[in-house]
C-alpha cells in the first residue's frame, strides 16, 4: 500500500475577528477549517464540496501553505510544512499548485502568457533561453493553446482560455499536487466542458494528484474518484463519487444531492426534493455538537452536544452522524 | 431579417408580445447586434425560461423591453413589443417609468449591487409602494412588512430595518423578490436569479419563485443558462443563440425531442449528461463575433449537422408541429430529426 | 480580436504574433483625449523654450541694464524689464528651467521614496506596516513650513535643500496612495498564485505588485508636478526658496505682484505661463487617469 500522497491530520484554521489595536481582540472567530483529516492517494483525484462558508476554499489555501493552519498538520509526500524553514517551504512549493477561481484575476494582466509560464518554469529550475523557449511551447500546446500567441496578454484571451494559462503555469513547476479551487464556475457551460476534459486528461496522462473544489455536483461526480463533503469546517461525508451523489449517507448530503436540478422536466416536477429551512450559517461561532443539527430534520437533543466522527457505513463511505441507521433505515 | 414567432394566438389576446426586436450597440469597434429579431409572446400567468450562454442577447432582450438599454451607445429598434396595448419600444419615458416596478418587475442575479447599500431593507420595500401609488407611510410599511414575511424571511419585524450587508446571498434574492412583487406586477423578469446562489438555497429560492407565481398568477420570464433549472419551472422555454431565437417549445417537448442542434448541444454539455470517465461533450468553436454580419443560421459554423444551403439561406422561425417551433433549416425541411 | 482556442494543438510553425499591452492601450485612449494631447503639447513647447530659447536671446537672465529700469515690452525686451534692467524674456525662460526641474526633481525623489515606502508596508503587513505608517502620520502633522524655515535656518539657503524640502513632504502622500493600492492588489489572486508558485518576495514586489500600481501612481505624479511648483513659489514668494539674480516662475510672480501697479508686464507673463503649465498637467494627469482606468480595458 502506497504512502498517501497528502495527509491531514485534525487542520483547524481559524480566522480571529479584529477589533482594532485600541479596543482589544474581539471573542469571535471565523472557524473556517474545524478539524479536518483526510487522506489523498496518489494519483486520486478528490472532489471537495459544499456550499459558501463551509470552508473548502480556506482548505485548499491551508493545504496550500498560502494560510498557516492554526492547528493540525498537513503532511504532502511525507513531509510535515510546518516543520520547514521558510526557504525549504519555498522549494518545496514546486510540489503543489493551484487553478483559481476567476480567470480574471489570477493572471497578472501586465505580463505576456509567455513571461507568466517561463517565470514558473524558472521559479525553482536553471534553464538556458532555447530549451525555454521550447519548455513554454509545449506547455501551451498540452493546454491546447497555440505557441504563436505567447505574446499576448491575459486580457486578449477569453475565460476558458485563461484558465487553461493558469493550468500551463502550475504545471510549469511539475507539481505532484493540483488544487483547483473552482475552476469552472466563472465559465460559460460549454466551455466549462473543455476545462474539465483538460484537466481529467491531465491527471489520467500524467498521474496528477488532484483535489477539485467545486459546488457543482455533476461536474464534481463527472471528474472525481472520491468525494468529500464540507459542512461549517468539517467534512460530513467521505466515500466514492457516484455512491456519495446517487446514495448519500449524511442528511446534508442528501437534500444537497436532492437540491441538484435534473434535465430532465418530468423527474425534476415529480421528485421530491428536500428543502433545507435557512441559510447555510456562517463560521463564525458554528454551532455546539454536530454543525448541522439546527436544520437537520432528523436531529434529536443529543446532536447539540455531541460532535459526531467519520465512521465507516459501508466499505470506503464514511459519514459523521450519530444516527446513521436510523437516517438510512430504507 | 424577420423571424416570425412560433405562436399566434387567435383567440386570447397575450400580456406581452414582442415583434421582431432588435437591439444594437454602437461602438468603436463596430456594431454589435446584441439582439438580431427577436419575436415571442407571453401570456398571463405563463411561465417562458429563455436560455442562451452569455452573449446569446438573453438579457439585453428583458432590458430592451424595460427600456434599461442606454441609448447610445445601444439602439433598440423593433416592429413592437405591446404589453396589453402600450407599446414599450416606443411609448414616452413617463409611461415607460409607470410600467417599470408596476406592471413589470425585474429581479437580478446579483443581489449586492442591485439592492441599495446606504437604504434600510424597510425603505426599499416602501419605495416602489409610495411612487406607485398614492398611499401613506404607515400603510406603506405594513405592506413592506407583510411582504418580507410572504418571502420566508425569519424574524421579518426585526430584520427588516437591517442594511443589504447583514443579509446573506439569499436573504437578499427574497428581499428583491418581495420588492418586486410589492407593486402586484402582471410579469415578473428574473435574469439569473439564482445562478450567484448555493445549490441548496437555489432550490428554496425557485421554490418560492414558483409559488409566487401560482398564487398571483404572475406571468414570469426566467432567464437562465441552465437548461436543468429551467425544466422545473417553466411552461415553455426558448433557447437563442447569438441574438437570434433558434427554438422555443413547451418544455417537455424540448427535452424529450430538441429540435435545433444548438438545443441538444447545450443538453449534452451537461455532466450529468454523461458517462462517469469519459470525456465531456464540447461543442466545438467559439461564440460568433456579434459585430460582424452572420449570414445564414448563426450556429452553423459549429453545427455537426450543417450544410451548404445553411451558411446562405436566410434563419427564420417556423412551426415544426407540437408546439415547437425552430429555426434550422433542416429539421422545418423534415431532414433531420434529433435524439 | 480573440485568440482561437481548439481542442487539438495547433502547430507552433508560425510567426509569434504580437500582443497588445494595457500600456498601449491606455496610450491610444490617451492619444484621442484632446485636451490631454493640448496640455501635453503646451507642456512639451514650454519645456523646449525654457531649456533652449536663451541660447537665441541676446540678454541674459542677471545682465543689469539700469539705465532702462522698468521698461515695457519693447522691441529689444520682448517682455520687458525689470527694475533692474533684466530681461524678462531671459528671465522667464531660465525661470522655467528652474520651475520644471524643481518640478520633476522634487516629484521624482517624492515619486520614488513613495512608492517603495508604500509598496513594502502595504505587501508586508503587520507590524511592520503599521509601524511605517505611524511613521507617515507623524511626518503629516509636521507643518510644512515650519519645517523648511527650520530646515533653510540650519542648513542655509540652498538650492538642492529646496528638492531635498519639498520631496520629503511629498512622498508621504504617495506612499499612502500606493499602500492603499498594494493592500487592494494583494486580494487579487495572481498574487497568490505567486506565492503559490514559490517566488521570491522581491520579485514578487517588483514583477507584480509594482507594475499593477503603477498606473494610479503616474496620475498622482502629474498631479504632484504642479503641486510641487507651487510649493516652490510659495517659498519663493516668502523669500524662502531662490534667491535673485536666479528666477524662478514663483519668484518673478513675487517680484510681479511687488510692481503690480507700475509694471504690470512683471507679473502678467510669469503668471500666464506658470498657469498654462498647471493646467496643462493637470489636463494631463486628467487624461492619464482615465486613459488608466482598468475598467475600460477589461473585457
Amino acid at each position: 500500500m502506497q504512502e498517501p500522497l497528502l495527509e491531514l491530520k485534525g487542520v483547524k484554521t481559524h480566522f480571529p475577528l479584529e477589533r482594532g489595536m485600541l479596543f482589544g481582540r474581539g471573542a469571535a472567530t471565523v472557524k473556517a477549517v474545524d478539524g479536518v483529516s483526510l487522506s489523498i492517494a496518489q494519483g486520486e483525484v478528490l472532489g471537495l464540496v459544499g456550499e459558501s462558508g463551509c470552508g473548502k476554499s480556506t482548505l485548499a489555501r491551508t493545504i496550500l501553505r498560502l494560510v498557516p493552519p492554526t492547528e493540525g498538520t498537513v503532511i504532502l509526500a511525507g513531509r510535515n510544512l510546518a516543520e520547514l524553514a521558510p526557504e525549504e517551504l519555498r522549494a518545496a512549493r514546486a510540489d503543489f499548485q493551484m487553478v483559481f477561481q476567476d480567470p480574471y484575476a489570477s493572471l497578472n494582466p501586465r505580463m505576456t502568457v509567455y513571461d507568466t509560464i517561463a517565470e514558473a518554469i524558472q521559479a525553482h529550475r536553471a534553464v538556458s533561453r532555447a530549451e525555454l523557449a521550447a519548455e513554454v511551447s509545449a506547455l501551451l500546446n498540452r493546454v491546447g493553446l497555440a505557441a504563436r500567441f505567447s505574446r499576448k496578454y491575459p486580457h486578449e484571451f477569453s475565460g476558458g482560455q485563461r484558465q487553461r494559462i493558469a493550468v500551463a503555469r502550475a504545471l510549469a513547476v511539475r507539481p505532484r499536487l493540483i488544487v483547483a479551487d473552482e475552476p469552472v464556475s466563472a465559465l460559460d457551460v460549454s466551455i466549462q466542458a473543455q476545462v474539465i476534459n483538460l484537466l481529467a486528461g491531465l491527471a489520467r496522462e500524467m498521474g496528477l494528484t488532484m483535489i477539485f473544489i467545486s459546488h457543482d455536483l455533476a461536474v464534481v461526480k463527472h471528474i472525481s474518484d472520491r468525494i468529500a463533503v464540507m459542512y461549517l469546517g468539517k467534512i460530513v461525508e467521505l466515500g466514492p463519487a457516484a455512491e456519495v451523489l446517487e446514495h448519500p449517507l449524511h442528511p446534508y448530503t442528501k437534500a444537497l444531492a436532492s437540491a441538484m436540478p435534473l434535465p430532465d422536466p418530468e423527474r425534476e416536477r415529480t421528485r421530491r426534493r428536500i428543502l433545507l429551512a435557512g441559510d447555510p450559517p456562517s463560521p463564525v461561532n458554528p454551532p455546539a455538537g454536530c454543525p448541522f443539527h439546527p436544520r437537520c430534520a432528523y436531529a434529536i437533543p443529543e446532536c447539540s452536544r455531541e460532535q459526531p466522527r467519520l465512521e465507516s457505513f459501508r466499505p470506503g463511505h464514511e459519514a459523521a452522524c450519530l444516527r446513521l441507521e436510523q437516517v438510512n433505515a430504507d | 431579417m424577420r423571424s416570425t414567432s412560433g405562436h399566434r394566438r387567435t383567440e386570447r389576446v397575450a400580456l406581452l408580445e414582442v415583434d421582431d426586436l432588435r437591439t444594437a450597440f454602437h461602438t468603436r469597434n463596430g456594431v454589435v447586434r446584441a439582439v438580431d429579431g427577436v419575436s415571442f409572446c407571453i401570456d398571463r400567468g405563463e411561465t417562458l425560461g429563455i436560455v442562451g450562454e452569455s452573449g446569446s442577447g438573453k438579457s439585453v432582450t428583458c432590458l430592451s423591453l424595460l427600456g434599461l438599454v442606454p441609448q447610445p451607445p445601444g439602439r433598440i429598434e423593433g416592429a413592437g413589443a405591446v404589453l396589453e396595448g402600450i407599446d414599450l419600444l416606443r411609448c414616452p419615458q413617463e409611461v415607460l417609468r409607470g410600467i417599470r416596478g408596476r406592471r413589470i418587475a425585474m429581479i437580478f442575479q446579483d443581489p449586492m449591487t442591485s439592492l441599495n447599500p446606504y437604504m434600510t431593507i424597510e425603505e426599499q420595500l416602501m419605495e416602489p409602494l409610495l411612487i406607485h401609488e398614492k398611499i401613506g407611510r404607515a400603510a406603506a410599511a405594513r405592506m413592506a412588512l407583510q411582504a418580507l414575511q410572504e418571502v420566508g424571511v425569519p424574524e421579518a419585524e426585526q430584520r427588516i430595518r437591517s442594511y443589504p450587508h447583514q443579509f446573506s446571498g439569499g436573504m437578499r434574492q427574497r428581499v428583491m423578490i418581495a420588492m418586486a412583487l410589492i407593486g402586484k406586477p402582471d410579469l415578473l423578469i428574473a435574469d439569473e436569479p439564482t445562478t450567484a446562489l448555493d445549490v441548496t438555497v437555489q432550490a428554496q429560492i425557485l421554490d418560492l419563485i414558483a409559488q409566487q407565481q401560482r398564487q398571483r398568477g404572475v406571468a414570469v420570464i426566467f432567464i437562465s443558462h441552465d437548461l436543468s433549472v429551467v425544466a422545473g419551472f417553466c411552461d415553455r422555454v426558448m433557447v437563442m443563440y447569438a441574438g437570434r431565437v433558434v427554438e422555443t417549445a413547451d418544455t417537455r417537448a424540448i427535452f424529450r425531442e430538441p429540435k435545433h442542434p444548438y438545443t441538444r448541444a447545450l443538453q449534452r454539455s451537461r455532466p450529468a449528461m454523461q458517462a462517469k470517465g469519459g470525456e465531456l461533450y464540447v461543442i466545438p468553436g467559439l461564440p460568433p463575433d456579434l459585430s460582424r454580419p452572420l449570414p445564414g443560421c448563426a450556429f452553423a459554423p459549429r453545427c455537426e449537422f450543417a450544410v451548404a444551403d445553411c451558411g446562405r439561406t436566410e434563419m427564420r422561425l417556423q412551426d415544426v408541429g407540437a408546439g415547437q417551433a425552430s429555426a434550422c433549416l433542416r429539421v422545418q425541411r423534415g431532414e433531420l430529426t434529433l435524439q | 480580436m480573440s485568440a482561437t482556442a481548439t481542442a487539438s494543438p495547433a502547430l507552433a510553425a508560425d510567426a509569434v504574433e504580437p500582443g497588445r499591452s494595457l500600456w498601449q492601450d491606455a496610450w491610444a485612449r490617451l492619444r484621442r483625449n484632446r485636451m490631454a494631447v493640448i496640455g501635453g503639447v503646451v507642456l512639451i513647447v514650454l519645456t523646449a523654450l525654457s531649456l533652449f530659447g536663451p541660447l537665441f536671446l541676446a540678454y541674459s537672465y542677471e545682465e543689469q541694464n539700469l539705465a532702462l529700469g522698468a521698461a515695457p515690452p519693447s522691441a529689444a525686451h520682448l517682455l520687458g524689464t525689470d527694475k533692474l534692467g533684466r530681461d524678462q524674456l531671459a528671465r522667464l525662460f531660465f525661470g522655467g528651467r528652474v520651475s520644471l526641474l524643481v518640478g520633476l526633481a522634487a516629484t521624482s525623489v517624492s515619486l520614488t521614496i513613495g512608492v517603495l515606502w508604500g509598496s513594502i508596508a502595504g505587501y508586508a503587513g503587520g507590524r511592520l506596516d503599521a509601524v511605517m505608517m505611524r511613521v507617515v502620520d507623524i511626518l503629516y502633522a509636521l507643518p510644512f513650513t515650519i519645517f523648511v524655515i527650520l530646515l533653510m535656518t540650519v542648513f542655509g539657503r540652498n538650492f538642492i535643500l529646496l528638492f531635498v524640502a519639498i520631496g520629503a513632504v511629498e512622498w508621504l502622500t504617495m506612499a499612502r496612495i500606493v499602500r492603499g493600492q498594494v493592500l487592494a492588489l494583494k486580494r487579487q489572486e495572481f498574487i497568490e498564485a505567486a506565492v503559490a508558485l514559490g517566488l521570491r518576495k522581491s520579485r514578487i514586489v517588483l514583477r507584480h505588485v509594482v507594475p499593477n500600481v503603477l498606473g494610479p501612481v503616474m496620475v498622482y505624479t502629474t498631479l504632484t508636478i504642479p503641486a510641487v511648483m507651487l510649493l516652490e513659489a510659495f517659498l519663493s514668494f516668502l523669500g524662502l526658496g531662490v534667491q535673485p539674480p536666479m528666477s524662478s516662475w514663483g519668484l518673478l510672480i513675487k517680484e510681479g505682484a511687488e510692481q503690480m501697479e507700475e509694471a504690470p508686464w512683471l507679473l502678467i507673463y510669469p503668471a500666464a505661463v506658470f498657469a498654462a503649465t498647471l493646467f496643462s498637467l493637470n489636463f494631463l494627469g486628467d487624461g492619464l487617469r482615465d486613459a488608466l482606468d482598468v475598467r475600460a480595458s477589461k473585457d
